[in-house]
């Protein structure tokens, strides 16, 4: 690549041939400002993706809502889009992936916390090392699989101890997607509880504390920006998980508070939505677009409140 | 008033270290739970499907008839998305951890990004399956096919893989890249045939878990509209597909109907938990022995 060395050669210092070579437009020269603005390229792809689904999400729910009033559409308790007078409110949606998650976090945070407080602070090292790749492997279940569980076993199940639950419920799929996030709760917990410097512990033991003492009076303190943050991240999750409520929960759209019966979260939403031939174009087709910026704005705000929860009130040692 | 401690008392200890103790069984018993959970749907689709596991089901077409049903269409639907999925991730999400780890300068644009790929990582799956059927399906007209599946997932994942591609060039100790340096290696040279391959071995690892996360994915590809009674087989990746968690779904939902089909269901779970315990084991094993060396 290198062209011949001028003819003076003899003559030229070491000098002049460094700067000959710098001045040379070598492959490889050209490589070396390619490469880092190709890679920016890539990088920036991310930030695309981002932009791309914001513009998706508002442009088509400014289409919905020159159909369906916001106000209507926030504050709406009824929603029946394929009726022959449509009515499109969120709230049974709103309510329905509420209710699912919020029995979802009521397992997997008591459970979740106290695995990782096992794992963190009982657990021995040959212990953890075959507790935490069982966990991880728990956490690969396709959502689909847990699904079909909580739909051919949880529910029948349940229906042994609670007869009047309808075969399409909240209660199942809300009981399955805790088991779901609790590896989450309990990975992310354990790792704050794991941060807390040792001289901690051995202060407390000194003054007499047992283990249990010791984790739950300093430890459990210490880590809680950590701990909350994984709770908000395992809602989170919840919130924007789909398979499982799709197949378990049925698609009525009922606002309330009974969890024997059936309700739509605004995920199964989406799927029953897209699923059906609803032409683009339609009113129906925007509440589609509607109910997902819903979602991602809410998610969005949890996932964001997480971070600012675990490092604004992280202690620092 | 002064207030003194009482001297412990023989009962008070006791109940103390009782409570230790009890309190170590409930949590080892918390961290079993999942476990157990596991343990019981394991055993409850290995009762269902495995019945109808056979060299039948799996190298047969899709059928309505349930004892015809194969699932060899979904799996070849799968190995056609893994060739649109794993260049795009390994390509984008390497280069992107590359220039975030050893090229950009300007602290803020790296920040930026840095913050958007956390942001994105935390989006719901069916936000993904939107955006695949705006742009990918319907705007570029792809329709339901390999690609726009492929390059769907391939967005999902590529946080995940990015994020452990930069961890995995963090771990490459300092000293490889002055070395390389030192003897006059250019800043790619030093990138493509010293960094890269010390950290290849991790990024593969990340990479594998997040292919996984890709192969048990539903939500975004219901959106997509990609169907589960596909009698065809894909030939190339503008084919139409389907893949095993479609037809675990559409065999759900019908298990009202046909109630064979709750096997079928079972059995093609069992085919799919099987890969992605081989793939998460396997890249867990490889971790925990990787991470042991450095």
């Amino acid at each position: 690549m290198t062209s011949p060395i001028p003819a003076s050669s003899s003559s030229t210092s070491i000098r002049d041939l460094i700067r000959h070579n710098q001045n040379q437009k070598t492959f490889r020269k050209t490589l070396e400002t390619y490469i880092p603005r190709v890679l920016f390229l890539l990088a920036s792809l991310s930030v695309f993706t981002t932009v791309g689904i914001l513009i998706i999400l508002m442009t088509e729910t400014i289409e919905f809502f020159k159909a369906v009033p916001i106000i209507e559409f926030f504050t709406g308790t009824v929603l029946k889009p394929l009726s022959q007078t449509p009515e499109y409110g969120i709230l049974p949606l709103v309510m329905g992936t509420l209710v699912s998650s919020g029995i979802a976090i009521l397992v997997a945070g008591p459970i979740g916390l106290m695995a990782a407080i096992y794992l963190s602070e009982y657990a021995s090292k040959r212990v953890r090392s075959i507790l935490k790749p069982a966990l991880e492997l728990l956490a690969g279940v396709p959502t689909i699989v847990y699904g079909f569980f909580a739909f051919t076993f949880v529910t029948p199940l349940l229906r042994q101890w609670i007869p009047s639950l309808e075969a399409t419920n909240i209660l199942s799929p809300g009981l399955v997607m805790g088991v779901m996030i609790i590896p989450m709760i309990a990975s992310l917990s354990e790792d704050a509880m794991r941060s807390v410097p040792e001289a901690m512990r051995e202060g407390s033991a000194a003054l007499g504390a047992t283990k249990l003492e010791t984790a739950v009076k300093v430890v459990v303190p210490a880590a809680l920006s950590g701990i909350i943050a994984s709770f908000v991240l395992g809602i989170s999750r919840a919130l924007g998980e789909t398979m499982i409520v799709t197949i378990a929960s049925g698609s009525s759209k009922n606002f309330t508070f009974d969890i024997t019966e059936s309700m739509q979260t605004m995920t199964a939403y989406i799927v029953e939505v897209t699923s059906g031939d609803a032409a683009a174009g339609s009113t129906v087709y925007y509440s589609l677009y509607a109910v997902a910026m819903t979602l991602f704005a809410t998610t969005l705000l949890m996932n964001l409140l997480a971070g600012k929860i675990a490092r604004k009130f992280r202690e620092v040692y | 008033m002064l207030h003194t401690q009482q001297p412990t008392s023989p009962t008070r200890t006791r109940y103390r270290l009782l409570a230790d103790r009890s309190a170590k069984l409930l949590f080892g018993a918390a961290a079993l739970f999942g476990i157990g959970i596991m343990g019981i749907l394991l055993v409850r689709i290995i009762s269902e499907g495995l019945n109808w596991l056979s060299l039948d089901f799996l190298t047969g077409r899709f059928s309505t008839a349930p004892e015809k049903a194969g699932i060899m269409g979904a799996v070849l639907g799968t190995f056609w998305l893994l060739a649109v999925v794993v260049p795009v991730t390994m390509v984008v999400g390497i280069g992107s951890a590359v220039y975030l780890e050893l090229y950009s300068k300007n602290g803020r644009i790296r920040t930026f990004i840095q913050t958007n790929i956390g942001n994105l990582a935390g989006v719901p799956s069916i936000v993904y399956g939107i955006l695949g059927l705006t742009v990918f399906v319907r705007a570029l007209g792809f329709g339901s096919v390999v690609l726009a599946g492929g390059l769907t997932l391939s967005l999902l994942i590529l946080p995940i893989v990015i994020v452990a591609a930069q961890e995995a060039l963090r771990s490459v100790p300092s000293q490889l890249g002055d070395a390389s340096y030192a003897l006059g290696g250019s800043k790619w040279q030093t990138i493509q045939s010293v960094i890269l391959p010390v950290a290849l071995p991790a990024i593969l690892t990340g990479a594998i878990l997040a292919l996984s996360r890709a192969i048990g994915e539903t939500a975004p590809l219901v959106v997509l509209g990609i169907p589960a009674l596909l009698i065809p087989f894909p030939g190339g990746i503008l084919d139409r597909f389907t893949v095993l968690p479609m037809q675990i779904y559409y065999w759900t939902l019908d298990a009202a109907l046909v109630a064979d089909y709750a096997h079928l269901a079972a059995a093609a779970s069992i085919v799919l938990l099987i890969s992605l315990f081989i793939l998460n084991g396997s890249a867990i094993y490889l971790r925990n022995k990787y991470s042991m060396k450095a």
